[in-house]
């Protein structure tokens, strides 16, 4: 018994990796085609069908490429910052429940590594702890800009972090539980239990923290090309720039997967679509808002960052939950 | 404007001019109807929805705007000055250069030689008429200075070359026989004339 759960385990680890590792691949293909539409142009048109395989090439552009140091940089904490934003972009996604349970030759298969029981707590910890990554890349890199960079890693993602931990309080609050499987089971009533009915304000919040932690347009001064240059990722080349890459890419689908598990319900059948089509669809909706916001709204200043993170996004959740408290304390 | 004024660094007693001149929000109440009106009015959405609306333009209604340069080639205009062309007669598809060294004489690059010689008939005849392109700054003073209109400039753009110096014949710019009928003719001094078969005359042989 013990033996078959740790093969489990590892086939599962393996395949979550694998197929988040495409995927990051895959959604960069995608962002330049959808980009590339929303600017009337053709994106990748000429590797493979439809520009398709532009992404083996570069892969292989990445793999292939020096793995450059530079001279003052500080080695060790240089060349393990990537490797911290890469691993803890996977291991947040142990505690994501993927799809519903399902049979697989007469086995029961759970598509989620470890169901702790505070996995909310658990995935936004971890996510928390990737921040280190971009910070300790930026100091380390021996670059002014990307020590700017590092410097509005802190400033951006901690202060975010205040925003969707406390955003996430109040959905956490009405269930009554940190497992992200009985916050999915909680709105197993059809598209009217879903949460972001119950909770618009939280939902709206969560969404813009994402954006920020994720480093996604609106929010993504990280790396701001117009201003410094590529951030904390000015120094990095080749493959440890690639793993920064995969781990954006794979905190992109953890948040995504995030919002669809907390307020949209989740794998919960829908209709008729079963629940496994259903969150894939849902995470591609999220995906495709995500690349659409890119294409439409311009970057914000870091004060108007810092701005609108402590003086509207925290009153707002603060009050989103006290709201909900007076709510479940007098109902 | 004396020496007074221009030492003078104070911005404040300047007459400067607003370009910007919005109306910023005084009190604290107006801030919070400001960002209220922004949070709320849905600007950004309207962004979302500009974006969208291209998408589909570009997807559906065959508005994209990217021309795939090597398979497709916008136009260019008929006066383009790109890469030389020697234009023939069009009666025989004889040289209409005649060798008259104009152009290599002009050629502020020194990039134009001739080559010629007496022929039989005595008349001047090219041997070999060759354009470093390398060097050439397409400034026009060949087409310009040649008398019989025998040089001038087309419009193939695409010189693009391996080497500094890349060098064109005396084959590479002269109208090939076979084209001949679809040569174009540039209007000028030594231009055939559009109605040149109605302004042909018989030689008077009376006299």
């Amino acid at each position: 018994m013990e033996s078959s759960i740790l093969i489990e385990t590892v086939i599962k680890v393996i395949v979550i990796l694998s197929v988040f590792s495409a995927l990051a691949g895959f959604t960069t293909y995608i962002e330049r085609k959808i980009l590339a539409f929303m600017q009337r142009r053709l994106g990748p048109t000429n590797v493979g069908p439809s520009g398709l395989l532009q992404i083996l090439c570069d892969g292989a552009k990445l793999f292939t490429k020096e793995d450059f140091i530079p001279q003052n940089a500080i080695r060790p904490v240089f060349m393990i910052a990537p490797i911290i934003t890469a691993a803890t972009a996977f291991i947040a996604m142990t505690a994501v429940p993927f799809f519903p349970e399902f049979e697989m030759f007469g086995y029961t298969v759970r598509p989620i590594v470890a169901d702790v029981n505070v996995g909310v707590l658990f995935v936004m910890g971890v996510a928390g702890i990737g921040h280190y990554g971009p910070l300790l890349g930026g100091m380390s890199s021996a670059n002014k800009w990307a020590l700017l960079g590092g410097a509005r890693t802190a400033i951006q993602l901690l202060s975010y972090e205040v925003v969707s931990g406390l955003a996430l309080l109040s959905p956490i609050m009405v269930v009554g539980s940190l497992s992200l499987i009985d916050i999915n089971n909680a709105q197993s009533g059809g598209l009217l239990d879903w949460f972001v009915w119950s909770q618009p304000m939280a939902f709206i919040l969560f969404v813009i923290a994402g954006f920020a932690e994720t480093n996604r347009t609106p929010f993504d001064l990280l790396e701001h090309e117009a201003e410094i240059v590529a951030g904390y990722a000015t120094e990095y080349s080749g493959m440890r720039w690639g793993m920064f890459f995969i781990g954006e890419y794979a905190n992109l689908f953890t948040i995504s997967f995030l919002v669809s598990l907390v307020f949209l319900g989740g794998f919960n059948d829908l209709w008729f679509i079963p629940g496994g089509i259903a969150i894939v669809l849902k995470v591609a909706a999220l995906i495709f808002f995500f690349l659409w916001t890119r294409a439409s709204w311009p970057h914000i200043r870091p004060d108007q960052l810092m701005w609108l993170c402590w003086k509207i996004l925290m009153p707002l959740c603060i009050i989103n939950i006290l709201a909900t408290g007076f709510y479940l304390m007098l109902f | 404007m004396n020496i007074n004024d221009l030492k003078e660094r104070d911005t404040g007693s300047q007459e400067y001019i607003m370009v910007q001149e919005d109306d910023y929000p005084k009190t604290g109440w107006e801030q919070f109807k400001q960002v209220l009106a922004r949070s709320v009015k849905g600007e950004l959405f309207v962004g979302l929805k500009i974006t969208l609306k291209m998408m589909k333009e570009a997807l559906f209604n065959d508005n994209m705007h990217t021309v795939q340069y090597p398979a497709e080639k916008l136009p260019i205009g008929p006066r383009y000055r790109a890469m030389h062309k020697l234009l023939v007669l069009l009666e025989s598809g004889n040289d209409r250069c005649i060798s008259c060294g104009l152009c290599e004489k002009i050629c502020i690059s020194n990039c134009i030689r001739i080559d010629s010689e007496i022929d039989k008939d005595s008349r001047k005849e090219v041997l070999d008429y060759s354009i470093n392109l390398g060097r050439c700054i397409f400034c026009g003073y060949c087409a310009e200075v040649c008398p019989e209109l025998a040089i001038v400039h087309g419009g193939r753009y695409e010189v693009g070359s391996e080497q500094r110096a890349h060098f064109g014949n005396k084959e590479d710019f002269t109208t090939p026989m076979d084209k001949l009928l679809s040569q174009k003719e540039y209007p000028g001094f030594g231009a055939v004339s559009p109605n040149a078969d109605e302004r042909l005359k018989k030689t008077p042989t009376s006299y």
